[in-house]
C-alpha cells in the first residue's frame, strides 16, 4: 500500500525529534500543586472541596460545569490550602485549587498496578460514563471532552475510529514515546472506543519517520489477536495530525465547513487519549498525570516526563537543571501550534504535551515586506483558505467578507506564516479574523436561540410576529 | 478624402445626439425622488465620515436624520452642539443640547508601575495580543502599549508616549467620535463628559483583581478599597467588582477622593491649582470630627 497523506497544501518543517531516545520516566512530585478549573474546552468546572480538605490521588476536586465540560481529580495526594485565581499559561486569571502535597496515597478503587487487563466491559454506556468520571478529553491539543466526542448527535453512524498517531508537529516525541512503551495500552484502548462507536473498524494512524512505532504496535495487535484494528503508515506532512486532514488521508473524505468529523463517519481520537480511555475505563485511573516532552536544541537534558497535572512549570524545568541561559521562549506545545509561556509559575494542564525552549536566533521573527502576490499561503493551506486575503480583511475587521470567505475553517496549524517569503505575520491575523467570524456566527445562533424561545414562551399575532422577523 | 470626414463627424453627431435622448430617456424613467434635504443637511456635517454617530458616514446620517420623527437617536458628536442646531435649522426638529464629551484612556500603568514580565515579541496589534494572552505586564486588564487607539483615531488625537508607554489624548482634537473606544481590545477607553472649563475628575485604572494582586502587578492599580467611596459626599463614587468608578453627572469636582486614594488611581486634570493633598485630608478630618461630635450630642 502507498503511504498515504491529506490532498491540499501542507508543509513539512524541520523536524527537530530530538527527544525520541528519551523513554518516558515520572517526574518527582512537586511539593506544591496547582490545579485549574479550566482544562478543556466548554464551561469550567465548579471546585467540590473546601480549603483544609484532605484528597488523595485521583479524587474529584471539580465537577463539571456544564454538557461540555469535565470532572477534574486530584493529582496528588495532600491537603487543599487555597483556591482561587492564578495565572494560567498565558497570563490569565484562572480559578485553580492549590494542594500542598502529603505523600503519595491514592483514591480507593484505583488499580495502580501494570498489569495488562485485555477484557473490555460490554455495556458500552458504563463504558462512557466511565470515560466521563475519569476527566477524559482529547490530548491532541483541542482538550475536547472525550466522553461529548464519543455520543454522537442522532441520526450520524460512525464508520471508523482513527486513532492519531501522527505526531506531525516537530520537537514532540510524548505520542511516539507512549506507542512504544505503552503500546498495549493503546491498542487496548483504541479497542474499547471501537467497540463504543459500534464495533467499527480503526486504524492507527503513524506517520512514517517512527518505524519502531509502527512495527511496535503491529506487533502488539498480532499478539492480542485483535480484529479490525489496522496500522497505516503515513507520509511526513505537517498537518496531518489535524482531525479533518486525518480523516482525508485515511479515508479520502473531506469534512464540510462547519461540520462536526462524525457527518463524513469518522471519530479521530489522539494516542494519549486512547491510554487515557484504557486507564479510565480498565484501571478505573482517571487522568492526573500527562507525558511531558521538555526539549530544544539549547536544552541539554531534553527529556520525556510523564509530570503529575499542575506541576508549575519552573519545577519541571529545574529538576532537568533550569533553563539555558540562551534559552528565550518556552513554549507550551510544539513551534507550530503551540503558545509562549508568558510566565513560569504557571502550572500544566492536562493538554501540556510539551515544553520547547527557543534561542534568540530560532525565534526571531522576519522584517515584514509587502504581500508579493506568490501565493505560497493558500497553497500551504490544508484548508483550502486564502490567508492574504484574509488578513488584510481582517486588519479591516470586514467581518462579512471574513465569513464569506471562511475565516473560521482555520486550524491555525501555521503553514500560511510558515511558508509566507515576505514574513506577514498571517497567522496571528488570520487567527483574530477567526475570532471575528466566530463572534459573529455565535452572536447569530444565539439571537435565533433567543428569538424562538421567546415566540416559544408567549405566542404572538401574526402581525407582531411579521414585526420581530424584521428585527 | 473630405467625403469621408464629413460622413464621419455627422454619422458620430447622429449617433451621439440618439444616444443622449435614449439615456435622457432611461434616466427621466428610472428618475429616484430624493429628499433635498438629504443634501443640505450633508453640507451641514463635518464631512469626518468617521462613523462616530454609529451611521457609516455623513451622508448615512443625512438620511437617518431626514428620516427620523425627531432627533433624540441621531447626534454628531464631531460636529457637536452647533452643527446639530443647523441640522435642526434645517429639518425643523428641536435638539437637545449635549455636554461635549472627551476620551479618556482608564490606565495609568507606567512602565515604571507596572513592570514587564515578559517579552511580546509579535504582531504590533493589542488586538491580536489580546487574543493570545493577558498581556506582558502582572495585569491582565490595562493598556497592552501596542497602539491599536492610535491608528483608529482619524483626528490624530492619541498618541503614544514613549515614557509612559500609555496612549495620550489631545482634547483639542479629540471629537468624542469613539473610534478608540471600539479599537482597544481591553475597553480601558471611554467617553466622558469634558467637565467645565476641561476639569474632570476618573479613576485610571480598569483592574478588576482583588487589591494585593492587583497592587502586586501595578503600583498605581484602583486596589477597591473604597476609601474613595467613603470620603465623596456627593454619593458620586461606586465601587464594584473591585474598581470604583466616578459617575461623571454627580461629581462636584471637589477633589476629596483623589487625596485620599491610596495608589493614585484617581485622576484629575485641568484643574488650574495643583492638588493640595494636606489642606483636603485636614478639611475631611475637621468635617468627620464635627460629625462624630454632632452624633454624639444627639
Amino acid at each position: 500500500m502507498s503511504k498515504r497523506t491529506f490532498s491540499i497544501g501542507g508543509v513539512h518543517p524541520h523536524e527537530g525529534k530530538i527527544s525520541r531516545g528519551c523513554p518516558i520516566t515520572p517526574l518527582p512530585l512537586a511539593p506544591t500543586v496547582y490545579i485549574s478549573v479550566a482544562q478543556h474546552i466548554g464551561a469550567p468546572s465548579v471546585p467540590c472541596v473546601a480549603v483544609g480538605d484532605k484528597v488523595k490521588v485521583g479524587q474529584v476536586v471539580a465537577e463539571p460545569g456544564g454538557f461540555v465540560s469535565a470532572f477534574i481529580h486530584s493529582s496528588v495526594s495532600g491537603t487543599v490550602k487555597s483556591i482561587g485565581p492564578r495565572a494560567d499559561l498565558a497570563g490569565r486569571m484562572v480559578t485553580h485549587i492549590e494542594i500542598a502535597v502529603e505523600g503519595d496515597e491514592w483514591a480507593d478503587g484505583i488499580d495502580t498496578t501494570d498489569t495488562l487487563v485485555t477484557a473490555i466491559p460490554q455495556d458500552n454506556k458504563a463504558i462512557i460514563e466511565k470515560i466521563r468520571l475519569g476527566g477524559v478529553v482529547g490530548l491532541g491539543g483541542a482538550t475536547f471532552p472525550t466522553h461529548v466526542k464519543l455520543s454522537p448527535p442522532p441520526g450520524s453512524k460512525c464508520e471508523r475510529v482513527i486513532i492519531n498517531g501522527c505526531e506531525c508537529e516537530p520537537y514532540l516525541t510524548s505520542d511516539f514515546r507512549t506507542l512504544l512503551e505503552k503500546g498495549e495500552q493503546v491498542v487496548v484502548g483504541a479497542a474499547i472506543l471501537r467497540q463504543v462507536m459500534g464495533n467499527v473498524p480503526c486504524t492507527i494512524a503513524i506517520e512514517e519517520n517512527k518505524p519502531e512505532a509502527i512495527a511496535h504496535i503491529k506487533e502488539v495487535i498480532a499478539k492480542l489477536g485483535y480484529e479490525g484494528i489496522e496500522v497505516m503508515t503515513m507520509k511526513m506532512r505537517y498537518p496531518q495530525g489535524g482531525e479533518k486532514q486525518l480523516i482525508d488521508a485515511v479515508m479520502h473524505r473531506q469534512v464540510g465547513s462547519g461540520a462536526l468529523p462524525i457527518s463524513v463517519g469518522a471519530v479521530v481520537q489522539n494516542v494519549a487519549t486512547a491510554l487515557a480511555v484504557y486507564d479510565a475505563v480498565q484501571k478505573n485511573k482517571p487522568i492526573v498525570d500527562n507525558s511531558v516532552t521538555v526539549t530544544g536544541e539549547c536544552f541539554p537534558n531534553q527529556a520525556n516526563l510523564l509530570v503529575r497535572v499542575g506541576t508549575p512549570l519552573r519545577y519541571i524545568l529545574d529538576y532537568l537543571g533550569g533553563i539555558p541561559s540562551d534559552a528565550v521562549k518556552v513554549i507550551s506545545g510544539g513551534p507550530m501550534m503551540g503558545r509562549a509561556v508568558s510566565n513560569l509559575d504557571a502550572a500544566t494542564v492536562k493538554g501540556t504535551g510539551a515544553l520547547l525552549m527557543l534561542t534568540e536566533a530560532q525565534t526571531r521573527r522576519g522584517e515584514e515586506s509587502n504581500c508579493i502576490r506568490c501565493g505560497r499561503c493558500a497553497d500551504a493551506c490544508p484548508m483550502g483558505l486564502e490567508p492574504f486575503l484574509l488578513q488584510k480583511l481582517s486588519r479591516n475587521a470586514d467581518v462579512e467578507a471574513l465569513e464569506a470567505n471562511a475565516a473560521h475553517d482555520c486550524i491555525e496549524c501555521g503553514c500560511c506564516l510558515y511558508s509566507c517569503p515576505a514574513n506577514i505575520p498571517l497567522l496571528d491575523w488570520v487567527r483574530l479574523g477567526k475570532g471575528m467570524a466566530m463572534g459573529a456566527i455565535r452572536a447569530r445562533a444565539a439571537a435565533a436561540k433567543a428569538a424562538a424561545e421567546a415566540a416559544k414562551a408567549a405566542p404572538v399575532i401574526p402581525s407582531e410576529a411579521k414585526e420581530s422577523k424584521k428585527n | 478624402m473630405s467625403n469621408i470626414i464629413i460622413w464621419t463627424i455627422a454619422v458620430v453627431t447622429v449617433l451621439g445626439l440618439l444616444l443622449a435622448l435614449v439615456l435622457y430617456l432611461v434616466a427621466q424613467k428610472f428618475k429616484v425622488e430624493e429628499d433635498p434635504r438629504i443634501d443640505e443637511v450633508e453640507k451641514a456635517m463635518p464631512g469626518a465620515n468617521c462613523g462616530g454617530c454609529g451611521f457609516a458616514g455623513c451622508r448615512a446620517f443625512a438620511e437617518a436624520a431626514v428620516k427620523a420623527p425627531n432627533l433624540d437617536n441621531n447626534y454628531c458628536p464631531v460636529g457637536g452642539n452647533d452643527t446639530m442646531a443647523k441640522v435642526a435649522a434645517i429639518l425643523g426638529y428641536e435638539v437637545k443640547e449635549k455636554a461635549p464629551q472627551v476620551a479618556v484612556v482608564r490606565c495609568n500603568g507606567t512602565c515604571a508601575a507596572r513592570p514587564k514580565v515578559n517579552d511580546w515579541g509579535g504582531t504590533a496589534s493589542c488586538a491580536v495580543k489580546a487574543q493570545l494572552y493577558a498581556g506582558d505586564t502582572g495585569c491582565a486588564w490595562g493598556c497592552l502599549g501596542c497602539g491599536d487607539c492610535v491608528n483608529a483615531c482619524q483626528f490624530g488625537a492619541l498618541s503614544m508616549d514613549p515614557e509612559t508607554g500609555l496612549p495620550v489624548v489631545d482634547q483639542e482634537k479629540c471629537t468624542a467620535c469613539g473610534a478608540c473606544v471600539k479599537a482597544c481590545p481591553k475597553k480601558i477607553i471611554e467617553l466622558r463628559p469634558k467637565g467645565p472649563r476641561g476639569m474632570r475628575m476618573f479613576v485610571s485604572c480598569v483592574n478588576k483583581d482583588k487589591g494585593p494582586v492587583a497592587k502586586k502587578a501595578c503600583s498605581n492599580a484602583c486596589i477597591g478599597c473604597g476609601i474613595c467611596a467613603k470620603t465623596c459626599t456627593h454619593d458620586a463614587i461606586v465601587v464594584e467588582g473591585n474598581i470604583a468608578y466616578i459617575d461623571a453627572s454627580k461629581c462636584k469636582l471637589c477633589r476629596e477622593c483623589e487625596a485620599m486614594c491610596p495608589t493614585g488611581a484617581i485622576h484629575g486634570i485641568n484643574f488650574p491649582k495643583p492638588l493640595d493633598k494636606e489642606a483636603i485630608k485636614e478639611r475631611i478630618k475637621i468635617r468627620n470630627q464635627k460629625a462624630k461630635e454632632a452624633a454624639a450630642n444627639e
